[in-house]
């Protein structure tokens, strides 16, 4: 059995929050530096050289890339050697509350959907823990803002509309979603599963390496048409028109019931925040 | 880059084409979800508004804090559709030039073409950058609000799109048509 003390927890997501908020993830850059050579609107590319020059100026100046510094979203694979003592929960709030305060970031998070009180300290987290085999503890965590958050949605196919029915179904979203998500976008799909299976598998797919590719190879042959044929919706940089309206798309997949096909769809702008480590 | 001081005259709101590139200096005010929510709500108690809606520009963000030393945090726009609802009163009284990000309901394309208004786009998720352009941001009204509440703010050379023109050009529909495939 690892002990590990909660304090060292609460510190790795203050940092990882930290570091988030201010300097853009290196691999989704370079993608952006890539697009600005690729991008054929005169307009779309001067957009991409702007987001270019802000995260060189927000890495210079320890600052927020945008505004809107995200309710932050906590995944810990714990290993089932690891122990620990006290309130998890409270542990991973503290690292929130820390980063959100001490990095100036902004507190985005209201109390009750309806009543709405900013809680004043970003808190709390939204967290998903799961128990693994082995003695360390991998933190992932995302800062996502809402307006990549706000057009992603879950929704249930039947199996017969099979590969169309998914392409149409992100297709037509990201056609309706437009300039609104701040293009150039990375898009997670998750299929199968159940309800908030393919919304959560959605959302971890926006955590792998912008680079890497999916495993399976039908999942991989999903993101490599879905990310052509986004490409070619015109919608491009901010949705002023242009080729790049994608950097990448990221299918994760799960067995899932004879009668149902899940699909979600997460959006991730191209601010993309996210910092995974292992402890 | 065509350079505006404002308020806008009528012959700039005239002349502006959607796609143009400006640079806008002068006063701006902040508003977005909550702090339309609490300008509606005043204007139906016939409380006064935090500050003139004629000739005003509002833009639709919500900035981070400011460090010290520094005049705001990260400061670009956020999504301009769900305040749609809130604009379509406010344009009819005046506060017809708004800043924000997406495209917007066909209602309010609407209402902004019978008020003679303009929507422009500022670069989402560039608030590192559009910050440098805000010189001033003093706390105006709803200090409740937070991050929400309403900022004057004074801007120089604030870089933004005309989104939508009087004479209905619309960035987001010409040019996805010119680059789909």
């Amino acid at each position: 059995m690892r002990k590990i003390d909660l304090e060292t927890i609460t510190e790795n997501i203050r940092e990882m929050i930290l570091e988030a908020a201010c300097v853009l993830e290196e691999n989704v850059w370079e993608k952006i530096r890539e697009a600005i050579k690729k991008e054929e609107s005169p307009l779309g590319r001067n957009v991409l050289e702007k987001i270019n020059e802000n995260a060189e100026l927000a890495k210079i100046k320890n600052m927020p890339l945008c505004q809107d510094t995200g309710m932050a979203i906590v995944f810990l694979e714990i290993g089932s050697e690891v122990i620990f003592q006290g309130d998890l929960e409270e542990a991973v709030n503290e690292g929130v509350r820390r980063a959100y305060a001490q990095g100036y970031l902004r507190k985005s998070v209201v109390r009750h959907p309806l009543e709405r009180t900013n809680t004043g300290d970003n808190t709390p987290a939204v967290l998903h823990t799961k128990i693994v085999p082995g003695d360390k503890i991998k933190i992932s965590l995302a800062t996502k803002g809402a307006g990549s958050e706000n057009v992603s949605f879950v929704k249930i196919l039947s199996p017969g509309e099979g590969e169309d029915g998914i392409k149409k179904t992100v297709l037509e979203a990201v056609l309706s979603a437009g300039g609104k998500p701040c293009p150039p976008l990375v898009i997670g799909v998750g299929i199968g599963g159940t309800l908030e299976k393919a919304a959560l598998l959605a959302k971890e797919a926006l955590l792998r390496d912008i680079e890497d590719e999916a495993e399976h190879p039908l999942d991989r042959k999903l993101e490599k048409e879905l990310l052509e044929a986004i490409n070619k919706t015109g919608i491009g940089p901010m949705g002023f028109g242009g080729i790049v309206s994608a950097l990448a798309v990221k299918v994760n997949s799960y067995p899932c019931h004879i009668a149902s096909l899940p699909v979600a769809v997460n959006f991730q702008c191209h601010a993309a925040r996210h910092r995974s480590r292992v402890i | 880059m065509k350079k505006i001081k404002l308020p806008f005259t009528e012959s700039e709101i005239l002349d502006l084409k959607s796609g143009e590139g400006l640079l806008l200096s002068g006063v701006i005010y902040t508003a977005r979800d909550a702090a339309h929510k609490r300008m509606l709500e005043d204007l139906e108690r016939g409380n006064p508004l935090p500050f003139q809606l004629e000739d005003s520009v509002i833009y639709y963000v919500g900035p981070t804090p400011a460090k010290p030393g520094e005049a705001i945090g990260s400061a670009g726009p956020t999504t301009s559709q769900r305040m749609d609802r809130y604009a379509m009163v406010l344009m009819e009284l005046g506060a017809k030039i708004s800043i924000g990000k997406g495209d917007r309901s066909l209602e309010f394309r609407e209402k902004l073409k019978e008020c003679r208004g303009l929507y422009l786009s500022a670069i989402g998720g560039a608030g590192a950058l559009i910050s440098q352009s805000i010189k001033t941001c003093e706390l105006i009204a709803y200090p409740e609000l937070g991050p929400e509440a309403v900022y004057r703010l004074e801007v120089e050379d604030f870089p933004a799109i005309v989104a939508y023109d009087l004479w209905g050009g619309d960035i987001f529909a010409s040019g996805r048509l010119l680059y789909r495939k």
